[in-house]
């Protein structure tokens, strides 16, 4: 059963924190004018304002699993169910029920996972909740995966790293085609496999045709690579830094982490598209339908902002692996190209692979004349 | 206590009819009930039911929601001269546009609602609760001067009425400088919505200057066009007589705003086309097809000859004159830029996608039906706004709390016969 408290005078006022929420996200947002450019070939990147030292990293910051969440369960009401549970209520249900129908013996299980579906539909903006509320609606995601059936899923909620933005390089002369990259993404990234999702394209291009001329670009070649007399392109979310599709989203459900990360809040999307209107590169995929993995294809190391379970309605990117880079390891693509034609790093970090490639390489980006500035450069040998 | 029976008097007015009014009412609740089933199999399916993809991103849904903003922001063209200018021909149709504007609103909303894929977490927009990304975010600039617009047209039609309704006149200096505030509101509604788009340097077949004003010049083509169909009918079914004048110079407004409207698309193609760069390939798949992929060009090429046949009608001053002329150019017209500034603008943006890859898009059964019960429901809306405000104007309705005799209306008062609508 649902618990249901009164709502005390100071919940109203504690509740009613509007403009607290606002400066809290106005605290969050990057400065446009601070906004740390992309780093330009072979120049020194403006160091990026960064967390107090000795902050996250080993997953010691007090966020995410780590975090008491005994205490904050406790807490009465949360400022969003306040606001009307009779809405909810007929859109968690209406939601909840979607295909099937409701059965006549409702099991425990069932009614736990609706009370969990309708304390999540009335969380808020993933920037605004404290440490407290992060670790409580992780709490509540891991349940409903596990009742979902889908086993024992973590989801952490790592912060950026300190001093860290992540830039990434593509040989092209190294790229052959095989699009190992394109399959461990999907794997890792828990991409629809109904729908056959990928957020990297691999553009097989007749050599001596311009790179920037995309127009005749086959990405969906199906004969043996590499094909004689052909160069190979892959693309994906360049996370660049002045994204269009952070400026038009409606409800700020996407933005741009300290790391350089474009993220997308699943459970904030309202689903209108506009940001894949907005992307000049086609980087971003909507749940056309309720996404499936199959429960033994799962990958059940996932980030909140990352490759966490989807749901239909809401749009989704490529995040660079947030849940590895994070940890320090390279996203899916880089790992499983075998030919070594991607180089993924921090770019504040002197020492790194991809500032030597910056440094060192004759680089690009695609559209460049748009300003969109790209973290993401092709290069060749 | 009066508003109490104004409600009351207006639910009976609108619910009470003939056999016709009743049949035009059931059949729009038929469509309607059609679109209610269609947008159900699209909830629990999800958008996948939808001729859509990440090609082609918005499709049937967004271009009713373009071209209906410019019917909405049109009605301006009535109330400017009327309340501002106190233009007797309009005074009497500028209630009728606002109701129009009022119904073209609510269909605009309802087709961004049934567009959204996360339908439930809509609250997100409203500030307080949610987050409203305002000033950033076009769309949400968009939001609040929809709604804006809406509240201004609901309000400044209700006041008049209610005030009729009770036998007062209405007070100017009450509602004059919410006229004044919607004159300039209905431009920026439709300037915003072109903003939307003309904001995106990822489509340059969106991405240009002239985006605005050209919705600007067909809003006002296809707004009066309706207009001036809406107000004919009107006039001849009811005892609620449109002056001639009135139709005279919509009918202007029309000519001349579909051949601004025409010239802008004339410099449009010729950017596009006298040099062609790789920006022109949007226009190059609306017009002549790219790459074997043409799904688009004989609907464009037919708007096309439609608009300049009915364009070239209205200038003849003998032929716009002559109402059957008139009536069926308004019609042509009304039909021509719905499909050029629909599917014809919305969908080329979209086609080739930004790296190059080519993907067409065509409607399904349920987006159709659920654009069917949208518009369904507009009219629906409309008619009962029509229904409530004719008696009002003509001094049939009156609140019986008011003693009939200290009552005559100020406004007009024509006859003993009830409307025949």
């Amino acid at each position: 059963m649902t618990e249901r408290r009164e709502l005390t005078f100071e919940d109203v006022l504690r509740n009613a924190g509007v403009q607290e929420a606002q400066d809290r996200l106005r605290r969050l947002e990057p400065d446009p004018a601070t906004l740390p450019g992309a780093v330009p070939p072979g120049r020194e990147a403006s160091p990026e304002p960064s967390p107090p030292e000795g902050g996250c990293g080993s997953g010691s910051c007090g966020c995410g699993k780590s975090a008491p969440s005994n205490t904050l369960m406790d807490k009465p009401m949360d400022r969003r169910r306040a606001i009307g549970t009779m809405l909810g209520a007929l859109a968690v249900t209406t939601q909840a029920a979607g295909a099937c129908a409701p059965t006549s013996l409702e099991s425990a299980e069932g009614r736990e996972a609706k009370r969990l579906k309708q304390e999540e539909f009335f969380k808020g903006n993933y920037r605004l909740m404290t440490p407290g509320e992060k670790g409580e609606t992780v709490r509540r995601l891991e349940r409903l995966a596990e009742l979902r059936g889908q086993g024992d899923v973590s989801i952490r909620t790592d912060e950026a790293l300190p001093n860290v933005m992540y830039g990434y390089a593509f040989n092209i002369s190294k790229c052959k085609g095989f699009r190992n990259c394109v399959d461990a993404c999907i794997e890792e990234n828990n991409l629809d496999r109904a729908s056959g999702d990928q957020y990297i394209r691999i553009f097989e291009k007749p050599d001596g045709e311009s790179i920037d001329d995309l127009e005749h670009a086959d990405a969906t070649y199906g004969h043996e690579v590499p094909a004689e007399g052909h160069y190979y392109l892959g693309t994906q979310c360049f996370q660049c830094a002045n994204p269009p599709c952070v400026y038009v989203c409606p409800v700020q459900a996407t933005w741009q982490e300290p790391d350089g990360i474009v993220v997308v809040d699943y459970d904030w999307c309202i689903g209108c598209r506009y940001c894949i209107a907005a992307c000049p590169y086609w980087a971003r995929r909507f749940n056309w339908a309720e996404p499936e993995v199959p429960a033994e294809d799962l990958n059940p190391r996932q980030h909140y902002l990352g490759n966490r379970t989807r749901k239909k309605g809401v749009v989704e990117k490529c995040t660079f692996c947030i849940q590895r880079s994070r940890e320090g390891r390279l996203p899916a693509c880089a790992e499983a190209c075998p030919t070594g034609a991607r180089v993924f790093g921090n770019l504040l970090d002197p020492d790194s692979e991809i500032r030597w490639v910056l440094e060192n390489k004759q680089v690009f980006r695609l559209k460049e004349d748009l300003g969109t500035e790209p973290r993401f450069w092709y290069f060749m040998d | 206590m009066h508003l109490k029976w104004f409600v009351l008097s207006a639910f009976k007015s609108a619910t009470t009819g003939g056999r016709r009014y009743h049949l035009w009412m059931g059949a729009l609740t038929f469509v309607m009930l059609l679109g209610a089933y269609g947008y159900w199999v699209q909830l629990r399916e999800g958008l996948a039911v939808t001729g859509m993809n990440d090609h082609v991103s918005w499709g049937l849904y967004i271009s009713n929601f373009t071209f209906l903003v410019g019917m909405a922001a049109a009605a301006v063209m009535l109330v400017l001269p009327a309340y501002v200018l106190e233009d007797v021909d309009f005074t009497r149709a500028v209630l009728i546009a606002e109701g129009v504007a009022v119904s073209a609103l609510v269909m605009c909303l309802a087709f961004v609602v049934v567009d959204l894929g996360n339908p439930f977490a809509s609250w997100h927009l409203i500030p307080g609760i949610g987050i409203l990304n305002w000033p950033r975010s076009m769309l949400a600039w968009d939001v609040v001067v929809l709604n804006g617009y809406l509240g201004l047209n609901l309000f400044i039609p209700f006041y008049i009425l209610y005030n009729h309704y009770i036998g007062a006149k209405p007070s100017k200096a009450r509602y004059v400088p919410w006229v004044y505030l919607s004159v300039f509101w209905a431009v920026s509604i439709h300037l915003v919505t072109a903003f939307l788009m003309a904001g995106l340097p990822a489509r340059p077949f969106w991405n240009h200057g002239l985006l605005g004003p050209r919705f600007l010049a067909s809003a006002f083509t296809a707004g009066t066009a309706f207009m001036i169909l809406l107000l004919w009918f009107v006039d001849k079914e009811t005892e609620y007589d449109i002056e001639a004048g009135a139709f005279r110079k919509l009918a202007m407004v029309t000519a001349v705003a579909a051949q601004v409207n025409l010239i802008m698309l004339g410099s449009e193609i010729f950017t596009e086309f006298y040099f062609p760069t790789h920006h022109v390939q949007s226009a190059q798949y609306l017009f002549f097809g790219l790459d074997g992929y043409d799904q688009l060009v004989p609907w464009i090429r037919t708007a096309i000859v439609l608009n300049v046949g009915a364009t070239a009608v209205l200038m003849i001053h003998p032929l716009r004159e002559h109402r059957n002329w008139l009536l069926g150019a308004c019609m042509v017209l009304f039909v021509a830029v719905w499909v050029e500034k629909g599917m014809g603008l919305i969908v080329p943006g979209f086609i080739p996608s930004p790296l190059g890859e080519i993907v067409e898009y065509s409607p399904t059964w349920v987006e159709v039906v659920v654009t069917a019960g949208i518009w369904a429901m507009g009219l629906f809306i409309l008619t009962a706004l029509v229904k409530v405000a004719l008696p009002i104007e003509l001094g049939h309705l009156r609140s019986p709390l008011i003693s009939q005799a200290a009552s005559r209306p100020s406004g007009p008062t024509k006859s003993r016969v009830r409307p025949r609508l």
